[in-house]
């Protein structure tokens, strides 16, 4: 009888095994197309407005300077950072990818938000992290998603999911009027923001022609068309004018 | 009608009998249809026609009128960007939103008629539609007792500061929090903070239990963050939430303010008070008289940032002292708020009239009392000037008080545009204390210039209209907030006999009544001897 129960036991946890070895998402495509490129600034560098954080203490003592608005960030080798770079269109109508099981995380350090830009698949969790133990709120205006607005008076984290692709949501803090974030929520992987250096990686693609999009919240957008097959590497450079 | 027209819609197919009946239309399809109309005709003129809160008159507001495309509400019994439920709906069209231009309809239009509006609004956005919206209103717990103690709102306070309220609604809650300058609604609309003194304000609700849910959820398309996360993260307890919503209602008066028509002045022993903080002001009963948007003469305005003035009186016979008490944001000028007034001007369309824009400029706060020159005589009875600051040949006598320069005067205004100072002022002693004015006027009851100083005597009803300006909101000239007329009546002493009299009635029952009795007694005793 025991026996009889534990093989039932070992049958059962098998079977759960199973299932969830079969339900794990596909491995990432190896090899695929990979589109890479720079974003370039053009034009006068506008002067980003300074942000006066004498009413957080606590966040001041984190600059040695006067922090300044994020809304155009130049790097030193003239590209322009934060721009957001994705497949816009393209992929086949079949494409499915699951969502990630770890999170993208937002932190909130020196009342700004880090990174400023980014991305994150549909369904996968968005981690909300308050490193400043002040009181945050974190506002997601969503259009296509249902909005959120929660609060965050100390150092803690909260985990937040999005249904549908949007591209961009805006996340903002109504206690700090300065601080904006952008965050794309998108059904696939292919997608990236220019760093430091002006440059954005898109990898794993399926072969295809598609349809890039580079966003930056001032300037707008930027399309490209690039086609891609095997395991090749294309570059689309983008180029935004300060006006 | 809809029932009613489907049964007879039924009835003539079945009469028909040839034709199959047709699959029923859902109920849902149907209270749309009548839904539509009751709103082209009552909703439609501040919501517009597609119900993106656009509509002729919303120009003219703040707050705006809901947006029900993007189908975000602020009151609800739902979690943090969950749809509202169906019942949270109706709630605001039965009952209104206090504080802003939504009236309840629960009076005006018929049950069917709101459920009928209801679900028509929803078809606006298509997130009603959605199936995989989970529209679960919260499960909310009960107050826990002694809410009103000093134990229970020293708990409500600790989590006030703690979880950052203050930020925006101040330290003492008037809603003038150092980050109340930069707030905007999610359609980028200037909004202000709540003033939690005001409760009979809140859109949701004044009730201990309305604010609580306030808390739980959050007040969708505001800066007003939902605090639930905060007890599963056991950041507080479900009862220190309670505590924090039962402090934040003990702000606020028992009960809504009634409006009497009538402020009386009790005479005092000794000098009147000239200070706004002097203890005696403590026992003087406070009278509150709402104001509205100037919204007669260009140009109009209607959203003045004055909700009404508290006003207190006491005289000694020879002076009066009139403290008036108000609640405004900011001590104006004030430069941190010149952003939120040239956003407010953007905002609040004034009206047709081609004023050239003067933009946000630092006005200074201001506040106006006026009376008659002269107390109504003779048969008339009560035939008072225009109560909009008179006109051209029949003027009134106002004490106009401003913030910057800080100092009253007094005068005769002829009209909105006409002001000419006398040279007889009140004495003005104006405190700004945590988003509250609180203002002193005195003058002697008695004055040489009978002519134009309406001389207070006692004992008459002494016609009395107030008038604020919010310098921070863009407030000046005719773009301010009016009262209607109301009374002043200055008690006079209670003459000694009224207190004698009594004792002497008392006296004499006493005396006459031990008489009876005296002769009474004496007679018995005869008999029985």
């Amino acid at each position: 009888m025991r026996k009889l129960g534990a093989m039932a036991a070992t049958g059962a946890v098998l079977a759960l095994a199973l299932a969830a070895w079969t339900r794990q998402p596909p491995p990432p495509a190896q090899g695929g197309g990979t589109i890479s490129g720079k974003v370039k600034f053009t034009g006068t560098k506008p002067v980003m407005p300074k942000i006066d954080m004498s009413e957080e203490p606590k966040c001041k003592a984190k600059y040695q300077g006067v922090p300044t608005d994020e809304t155009v960030v130049v790097n030193a080798n003239g590209t322009l950072a934060n721009v957001f770079v994705y497949v816009k269109s393209g992929l086949p109508a079949s494409y499915a990818a699951p969502a990630p099981a770890g999170p993208v995380t937002l932190d909130q350090d020196g009342c700004r938000y880090h990174p400023h830009v980014l991305g994150i698949q549909v369904g996968q969790a968005l981690a909300i992290k308050n490193s400043d133990g002040i009181l945050h709120n974190i506002k997601a205006k969503a259009k296509a998603n249902r909005p959120f607005n929660i609060s965050q008076p100390s150092v803690m984290t909260s985990n937040k999911t999005f249904d549908k692709p949007e591209v961009m949501v805006a996340l903002e803090c109504n206690v700090h009027g300065w601080m904006h974030a952008w965050l794309g929520v998108l059904p696939h992987p292919f997608f990236g923001v220019s760093g430091a250096d002006g440059s954005f990686t898109l990898k794993g693609l399926p072969p295809g022609t598609y349809t890039i999009e580079a966003l930056h919240e001032k300037y707008g957008t930027q399309t490209a068309t690039v086609t891609v097959a095997g395991s090749e590497t294309k570059t689309a450079d983008f180029s935004f004018a300060g006006k | 009608m809809t029932e009613r027209a489907l049964l007879l819609r039924v009835t003539l197919v079945v009469a028909a009998g040839t034709v199959p009946l047709p699959a029923p239309r859902s109920l849902a399809a149907q209270d749309t249809t009548a839904g539509k109309r009751v709103y082209v005709k009552w909703c439609a003129g501040c919501h517009g026609d597609g119900g993106a809160g656009d509509g002729p008159a919303a120009a003219y507001m703040l707050p705006r009128p809901r947006n029900f495309t993007g189908g975000l509400y602020k009151i609800r019994t739902t979690a943090s960007g969950q749809l509202p439920t169906d019942a949270d709906l109706l709630r605001a069209i039965d009952e209104g939103l206090p504080g802003s231009a939504m009236p309840g309809w629960k009076g005006r239009l018929s049950q069917a008629e709101r459920r009928d509006v209801m679900a028509y609004i929803k078809t606006f956005s298509s997130f009603f539609a959605d199936t995989s919206q989970h529209v679960v209103p919260l499960k909310f717990s009960s107050p826990p007792g002694g809410g009103t103690g000093a134990a229970a709102l020293k708990v409500g306070r600790q989590f006030y500061d703690s979880i950052g309220c203050r930020k925006c609604h101040g330290d003492q809650g008037r809603g003038d929090g150092p980050s109340a300058p930069t707030l905007k609604d999610d359609a980028d609309f200037p909004i202000f903070a709540a003033d939690l003194h005001q409760n009979w304000r809140f859109r949701g609700g004044g009730a201990v239990e309305d604010i609580y849910r306030r808390l739980r959820t959050g007040l969708d398309g505001t800066p007003m963050p939902s605090f639930a996360d905060l007890i599963d993260q056991k950041f507080l307890t479900d009862e220190e939430l309670w505590r924090l919503a039962q402090y934040v209602r003990s702000l606020g008066p028992a009960a809504p303010p009634d409006v009497r028509d009538v402020v009386h002045a009790p005479q005092i022993a000794g000098t009147v008070p000239v200070s706004p903080d002097d203890s005696m002001w403590a026992r003087a009963a406070r009278y509150w008289f709402p104001l509205v948007g100037q919204g007669i003469h260009k140009s109009r305005w209607f959203a003045p940032a004055v909700s009404g003035v508290w006003v207190q009186a006491v005289h000694d016979g020879r002076t009066l002292a009139l403290r008036v008490s108000w609640d405004d944001r900011t001590e104006s000028p004030d430069t941190a708020w010149l952003r939120f007034e040239r956003r407010i001007l953007e905002t609040v369309a004034g009206d047709d009239s081609a004023l050239p824009s003067h933009g946000a400029e630092p006005w200074p706060d201001q506040l106006a009392v006026q009376f008659p020159r002269r107390l109504p005589e003779g048969s008339g009875g009560m035939e008072r000037p225009y109560f909009l600051m008179g006109g051209a040949n029949d003027p009134v006598y106002q004490w106009r008080w401003t913030s910057s320069p800080r100092r009253a005067l007094a005068g005769l205004a002829r009209g909105i545009e006409r002001f000419d100072t006398l040279p007889g002022a009140p004495a003005g002693q104006a405190t700004y204390d945590h988003g509250e004015w609180r203002l002193v006027l005195t003058r002697a009851l008695a004055t040489p210039d009978t002519a134009n100083e309406v001389q207070l005597e006692a004992g008459r009803a002494i016609p009395m209209a107030f008038f604020a300006w919010d310098g921070s909101s863009g407030e000046h000239g005719s773009r301010m907030a009016v009262s209607t007329w109301y009374f002043l009546a200055l008690d006079r002493p209670t003459p000694p006999g009224v207190f004698i009299s009594p004792v002497l009635a008392m006296l004499v029952t006493l005396t006459l009544g031990l008489v009876v009795v005296r002769r009474a007694q004496r007679r018995g005793a005869r008999h029985i001897s």
